[in-house]
């Protein structure tokens, strides 16, 4: 088997691809002359200079210190989440800050803003996919990856913020002898449908889109252990031309059947927070509010995954500058819908004339939270206006600034919907401020911990970029050029 | 008795049992006696004795001596004692077997009712107390009791939870050592005897204020064995000045006897008397009876004026409140008088606001005589309350809103006077032998009587108390004493009605009644307290023979008839006008100190109460503490913000305490709540608030004047459950002017409620019962006083969750009194309004739950279901009214057994991780169902009464089937006044108010006419 590549039915042959060494000025210079687009690989690449190098991250024992002080921090914080979660479930949640009113503080915060950052994923997978957007490719493995962990990291929170946590599947409809179902005009259970459902599809879909690489790595690994594991996941990939037709229609398909997900799973998201009567929560304009939000917080996630990555792992040539560009562009236009969400939530509240839920505005940008509204405007909206210049979306130091400053920002518009809204509502005699312990920290940042613990798994383990769609993108690059 | 019979759970037709079960319980043969004083009994032997007075009898000496390990037997004693198994104490009844007869009255699943009476500074308050198979568990009001007539407040109800407080005094101890209650016998004796030759002229007796005749008698009988001894009593909340002021008005001692519901115009100076009398349940019924608005025909309101330092809940009730310093309020009485042509008015002149206010009293009080009347606090002179006595009779009130009455105390004397004297003959050795009866005076005295130090000084000092407290550490012996629901006694109401006090369980900590003890002291060991009374009553009750029936008569009614002391003649005249000497002094520029009772804890006897903690204080509603109220203006001379502590310095002591910006305070007033900063409460009080009895001096009882007030740099968390007091403009509170409310205009709010019950769903499957049950709460007559509060948690199992829980907002009471304040800071407007679950029909919260725990029954209750509940607190966020409580962490004490015991058996205890809310006690409209189906009739109206309802002295809860356009709360709901708080978001709340009338002009010029509509 040994040096077969995987990639057979699409390469016309393995004909080595002359490379042309370019610099970045010439590249840019190229890209200002509109003569064409700059390429989404640079550098002297052919199939093999591909595979050997992102196969290389994996099947290479060797991995840059950084990993290794990335992911012994995350693990560590995954610990102090595990811990957060023992004792959650010894002592029950009121370890937290929440209370009456504000029954609901951090965890819901998270979860909605883990939901979100799991959008960019399906959107890059399965929208660009649909939508013929070749840069893609070599971002949506890790994108892909991204929702998967973000996802888990998510479903977390539902779970451990109930009550009795150990009753959970209460919530599932599953047959029993009381005859008991759960209450289906709840949003909650649309919520478990809806995020249940991207679970798995997102699962299916990376899985799918995995399968030819691990063949790869299944061909190439070096000891029979690895070849196993990897051969074991292959599902039996041979490469052959009916795979690859059968492989293309189902991704198309779960393609397909995960973009709907992509607006649905959010929008079902808003739902908990608009079909309740809270002033700041009951709106209409929230589904696709919470659905661009979440676009825009999932691609600054994945820049700020992928810019250190591409830097420590040196796949510059596959994560163009391009590829940050165009991640950049995408953030701008959802940031600016968001920012036409907000001016929409006061122009509504002005609009309903009611008193509740005009103060409810005026509680967000006067209450006792409003440092927190401000801040959030300046970081979530005015920050990322800087992405207008080409210049920041293809600096990846400034890049990477701008898409943690909307990190944080999408964090803060969660907490502002969550908690701000209900810290003040009908009657003034149950206002009360949240203030987070020490446990809603390390749950929010062990979260993190986790979520990153498995991104830099995933690196380690699996290959991040698509092998087999990038040399796709080469091969229709190459013909292009010639 | 048929109002009562609506309240008990008893089956209707059948009285009252009278306690076959209690009198078998504590009656001799049933030997409730602790264990070991049995064995004492029987074997008597010197060894028993030698075995029992060493402190650790197992070898135990042999440990290395040290602090260390007093403390730990100390607290294993504590730990074995409660798991039952020491000797010390009569474990809890852990036997199950069946019965093999069948007792009479007693069904399992019936909870029985007993009449008895529960004493507050001495003066009784005629209870029923419900009891499950023995415990008891709620504590109500006892309807034919006129200090009670059916309403609780919230220290008799908290009651309960203090007869099972593990941290009770379990045994004797004699210098920190515990010893048999046999040796406290015999060094009682010889101490006795040691008195004889002198006739008892070192032997010293300290009481609190005593009503109860069977003790009257006893200390009398001791007198006559002892004749040179002395009885002091001392009651940190005296109502002294008030006799007095009779005495130098009337000629004689006498107790004033307000009918409120008489009067028209009521005048209150510094007097909170819907708070401080000792009758005040019966006042507040009486007050609010003419301010319920809730009957269609003719009305005629009362109108109140109040000057007073701090906002009460009287001054919120007022409808001209004047802040005023206490210490300028002789002058206000003085000046009043004049105006009204009574004695000589003091130089100074009234100006501004406080003319304004003398000028409505004035002539108010003119318009209305004898049909109005003048009050004064407590804490005013005896001359004021002469002036005021004066006032009343002039104004033609007296006979008519005002009778005089005999105190009802058996030995009405100065309690200032009476310790200071007792405190000089400690100091100078003239006395040396003491007992003191209850009351931890050590903790009360004024400070600058030093009690504890000189206690030390008596060769024999007997304390029967409740608590190993501040006392018990200056007194050589220790007693536990019975609380009241564990031994016989009696008591008398403040205007002399007189209850047995009878036991509803066997002492739980082996209490010795304090009837015993007397009887020790007069050479009967073995008397018991039951027989004492007994047989003290025997003599009284029946001259004509047949005292069983009489006896259980009075058991049974739980006042004994005829016995309320007797009217003195209203012109008695005799005495004359005081001069006013005094009258001129004011408050001067400095800080004035007020001392008042706190509004929870009282003098202090209370702070090992969880439930009493925890209840929020009215207008700060801070739990667990007793912050300094201060005024918006002094608050911002000393620049501090709520919770900064202040340092206060008087007459050489200094007491460091957080401040609370009270708006309605007097500006310079600086008030005080006593009974906080216990050291030796137990694990409940110990360390909550500060000790202000530290700044009490003898002189200043009630308020100091020139106080020093410094800033201090400490800072202290308040625990409160209510932080804004703003209506901001909405309209969830509705006032009326009793002008639009006689014209029927209807309480609207800015949105009409929505005609038509739309809703996505269609509406719940209501109207499927017969009964659809609904409340009314009259926001005109709520007083605020929280007795709602304590009625709830008591029989629906609530839990107390602590200071830090409440500070961060998770507080279980199910129903709230929010206060909201409106206007000047300086005097505002103060709205009360109790929240419980509105029992919607459109429940916001049912929608989103997702397991359906919590979903609407039949007869229209929003029931919460705790099995099904998986605690993902959607609900409580989507209730507009916010009456949803969850329990964040294990709130319900599992773990310790007594604390189980005060449980109501028909209610689920919630465990963590449950939501909850007020069910309009379903618990008690299920008994009613079964017992009306039982005896195939239809439920009566008002025939279920939720607890909060039934504790109302206001009456201001009403509850009853809203299907039934004849029943009493559908009536109030077609009121004009009546409104849904938040009805325009289409909950379709069933708990509706009646928005708050307020009077248009102060007070009404005439009466109101209202037609019938």
């Amino acid at each position: 088997m040994g040096r077969k590549p995987a990639g057979l039915a699409l390469s016309t042959g393995h004909r080595m691809i002359p490379g042309t060494a370019q610099s970045k000025e010439e590249t840019r210079a190229r890209a200002e002359r509109a003569e064409e687009p700059p390429r989404l690989v640079q550098g002297v690449a052919t199939f093999r200079s591909i595979t050997e190098q992102i196969s290389g991250i994996v099947l290479n024992r060797r991995h840059p210190r950084s990993w290794w002080i990335g992911f012994g921090l995350a693990f560590l914080l995954t610990m102090g989440l595990f811990y957060a979660i023992s004792v959650l479930l010894a002592v029950g949640v009121g370890i937290w800050g929440i209370n009456i009113p504000v029954a609901w503080g951090f965890a819901i915060t998270n979860f909605v803003w883990w939901i979100g950052i799991g959008h960019a994923g399906t959107l890059i997978s399965a929208i660009l996919l649909l939508l013929l957007q070749k840069w893609r490719n070599s971002i949506n493995r890790l994108a892909e990856a991204m929702t998967l962990f973000a996802v888990a990291c998510a479903g977390m929170f539902p779970l451990l913020h109930l009550g009795r946590p150990w009753a959970f599947f209460w919530l599932l409809p599953y047959p029993n002898g009381m005859e008991l179902w759960p209450q289906f005009r709840s949003a909650l259970v649309w919520d478990v449908f809806a995020v249940s459902t991207y679970l798995t599809v997102s699962i299916f879909f990376w899985y799918t889109g995995l399968v030819p690489d691990v063949a790869t790595l299944r061909d190439r690994a070096k000891n029979r252990f690895t070849r196993l594991i990897f051969g074991f996941m292959a599902l039996g990939w041979r490469g052959s031309a009916k795979h690859w037709r059968n492989y293309e229609s189902a991704y198309l398909l779960m393609a397909g059947l995960s973009t709907p997900l992509v607006l649905s799973v959010h929008s079902v998201v808003s739902f908990d927070f608009a079909t309740a009567i809270v002033p700041g929560w009951h709106s209409t304009i929230f589904p696709p509010y919470f659905v661009a939000g979440a676009v825009y917080s999932g691609f600054a996630m994945v820049l700020n995954i992928i810019i250190p990555l591409r830097k420590w792992y040196r796949l510059e040539n596959v994560v163009t500058e391009q590829h940050l560009d165009h991640m950049a562009k995408v953030m701008l236009a959802t940031g600016l819908l968001l920012a036409y969400g907000y001016i929409f939530e006061i122009f509504f509240a002005w609009y309903s004339g009611d008193p509740t839920e005009q103060y409810s505005v005026v509680n967000r940008a006067t209450g006792p939270y409003a440092p927190l509204f401000w801040l959030l405007l300046l970081v979530n909206v005015v920050l990322p206006q800087s992405l207008w210049w080409r210049s920041v979306r293809t600096r990846p130091v400034l890049l990477f600034f701008a898409a943690l400053s909307v990190n944080v920002g999408m964090w803060m518009e969660r907490f502002v919907i969550v908690v701000v809204s209900l810290n003040r509502d009908y009657l003034p005699s149950s206002w009360r401020m949240f203030t987070p312990t020490g446990w809603d920290w390390l749950t929010l940042v062990g979260s993190l911990g986790l979520f990153f613990a498995l991104v830099f798994l995933f690196v380690r383990f699996l290959p991040m970029v698509t092998m087999f769609e990038v040399r796709d993108l080469l091969a229709k690059e190459k013909g292009k050029s010639s | 008795m048929t109002d009562r019979k609506a309240k008990t759970n008893s089956p209707s037709g059948e009285p009252r049992p009278a306690l076959p079960i209690v009198e078998a319980a504590v009656s001799p043969e049933a030997s409730s006696r602790p264990l070991w004083r049995s064995l004492d009994e029987l074997t008597g032997s010197e060894e028993f004795w030698v075995w029992a007075r060493r402190e650790f009898p197992h070898g135990a000496a042999e440990f290395g001596d040290g602090v260390g390990r007093r403390e730990f037997l100390r607290v294993m004693g504590a730990a074995l004692a409660m798991a039952g198994l020491a000797g010390c104490a009569r474990p809890p009844q852990t036997k199950i077997v069946p019965y093999v007869d069948q007792p009479e009255n007693i069904k399992a699943d019936r909870p029985l009712q007993f009449a008895t009476a529960m004493a507050l500074g001495g003066f009784g308050t005629g209870l029923l107390v419900r009891s499950n198979e023995g415990r008891p568990t709620k504590i109500e009001g006892n309807p034919s009791h006129p200090a009670s007539l059916g309403a609780a407040g919230p220290f008799e109800q908290a009651a309960v939870l203090q007869l099972y407080d593990p941290d009770r005094s379990r045994t004797v101890l004699h210098d920190g050592n515990i010893e048999p209650h046999g040796a406290m016998l015999e060094a009682v004796l010889e101490e006795v005897e040691r008195h004889r030759p002198e006739q008892g002229r070192h032997f010293r007796l300290l009481t609190g204020s005593v009503t109860s005749p069977a003790l009257a008698a006893q200390i009398e009988a001791l007198r006559a064995t002892l004749p040179a001894m002395k009885w002091h009593q001392w009651e940190p909340i005296s109502r002294w000045s008030i006799h007095q002021g009779a005495q130098l008005a009337l000629g004689q001692l006498a107790e004033p006897d307000y009918r409120l519901e008489n009067a028209d115009v009521i005048v209150s100076l510094d007097y909170d008397f819907l708070f401080l009398a000792p009758d005040r349940l019966r006042l507040t019924k009486a007050f609010t009876s003419r301010r319920r608005f809730d009957q269609v025909g003719f009305l005629q309101p009362n109108a109140l004026l109040v000057a007073e330092p701090t906002l009460t809940i009287t001054g919120s009730m007022a409808q001209a409140r004047l802040p005023m310093a206490a210490a300028d309020m002789k002058w206000l009485a003085w000046t009043l008088g004049a105006q009204l042509g009574l004695g000589p008015s003091p130089a100074r002149k009234a100006e501004g606001g406080v003319r304004l206010w003398l000028d409505t009293a004035t002539a108010a009080l003119r318009e209305h005589r004898g049909r109005s009347l003048v009050l004064v606090g407590p804490g005013q002179d005896a001359e004021t309350h002469a002036l005021v006595h004066a006032l009343n009779q002039a104004l033609g009130n007296a006979g008519q809103t005002v009778v005089y009455r005999q105190p009802a105390a058996a030995q009405p004397v100065d309690h200032l006077a009476s310790m200071a004297e007792l405190v000089h003959d400690l100091e100078s050795n003239a006395a040396d032998g003491i007992v003191i009866l209850g009351g931890n005076p050590v903790f009360t005295a004024p400070a600058d009587f030093r009690l504890g130090e000189k206690l030390g000084r008596a060769r024999f000092s007997l304390y029967l108390g409740l608590y190993e407290d501040e006392t018990t550490a200056c007194c050589r012996w220790h007693v536990p004493e019975q609380h009241f629901l564990e031994g016989w006694s009696d008591v008398r109401a403040v205007h002399g009605e007189t209850s047995i006090v009878q036991p509803l369980i066997a002492p739980l900590y082996g209490g010795v009644s304090v009837h015993e003890l007397m009887a020790a002291f007069l050479s009967q060991p073995a008397a018991q307290a039951h027989e004492i009374v007994r047989e003290f009553w025997r003599q009284r009750l029946v001259p004509d023979g047949d005292f069983e029936k009489r006896w259980r008569q009075a058991l049974s009614d739980g006042v004994i008839a005829d016995t309320a002391t007797p009217e003195l003649g209203t012109s008695t005249g005799g005495g004359s006008l005081p001069g006013s000497a005094r009258s001129e002094e004011t408050a001067g520029q400095g800080y004035e100190v007020v001392f008042a009772p706190d509004p929870t804890i009282w003098d202090g006897q209370f702070a090992n109460n969880a439930w009493l903690q925890e209840l929020p204080k009215p207008f700060s509603k801070v739990t667990w503490g007793n912050p300094a109220i201060v005024s918006p203006a002094a608050a911002q001379e000393l620049r501090v913000q709520n919770g900064d502590a202040i340092r206060i310095r008087h007459q050489g002591a200094e007491v460091e305490i957080p401040v609370w910006i009270q708006p309605g305070q007097a500006a310079r007033t600086i008030t005080l709540y006593l009974g906080n900063g216990r050291s030796r409460a137990g694990r409940v009080g110990d360390g909550v608030g500060v000790n202000t009895y530290r700044l009490r001096p003898s002189s200043g009882l009630w308020f100091c004047r020139d106080v020093e007030v410094t800033r201090s740099d400490r800072h202290a968390e308040l625990a409160q459950t209510h932080l804004h007091h703003s209506l901001e403009g909405r309209d969830f509170f509705r006032v009326l002017p009793l002008t639009a409310f006689a014209q029927g205009k209807r309480a609207e709010g800015r949105e009409p409620d929505p005609e038509q019950n739309q809703t996505l769903y269609g509406p719940a499957s209501l109207n499927t019962a017969a009964y659809q049950w609904g409340m009314v709460i009259n926001l005109t007559s709520c007083i605020g006083c929280s007795a709602c509060v304590l009625a709830c948690q008591a029989e629906n199992n609530i839990p107390s969750v602590g200071a830090r829980e409440v500070s961060r907002g998770r507080e279980m009471h199910w129903i709230r009194v929010d206060h909201y304040f409106e206007g000047d800071p300086a005097n505002p407007q103060v709205y009360q309004q109790p929240v419980p679950c509105m029992h919607c029909e459109n429940a916001p919260c049912e929608l989103v739950c997702p397991v359906e725990a919590t979903l609407h029954s039949a007869d229209g209750l929003n029931q919460q279901v705790y099995n099904r509940c998986v605690g993902t607190r959607y609900c409580s966020n989507n209730c507009p009214y916010k009456v949803r409580r969850f329990n964040f962490l294990q709130y319900a004490d599992t773990a310790t057994p007594s604390a189980q015991l005060v449980w109501n058996p028909q209610v689920t205890v919630r465990s963590r991780g449950v939501m909850e809310k007020c069910t309009y006690c379903v618990q008690r409209i299920r008994t009613a169902q079964i017992q009306a189906q039982e005896e195939n009739r239809p439920i009566r109206d008002g025939e279920v009464i939720p607890a909060c309802a039934q504790a109302c002295p206001a009456d201001a809860i009403s509850f009853g089937n809203v299907a039934d356009p004849k029943s009493h709360v559908s009536r109030l709901k077609t009121l004009a006044s009546n409104y849904s708080m938040l009805g325009d978001l289409n909950t379709r709340p069933r708990t509706t108010y009646l928005a708050r009338v307020e009077w248009d002009a102060n007070p009404p010029a005439s009466p109101c006419q209202r037609d019938t509509a």
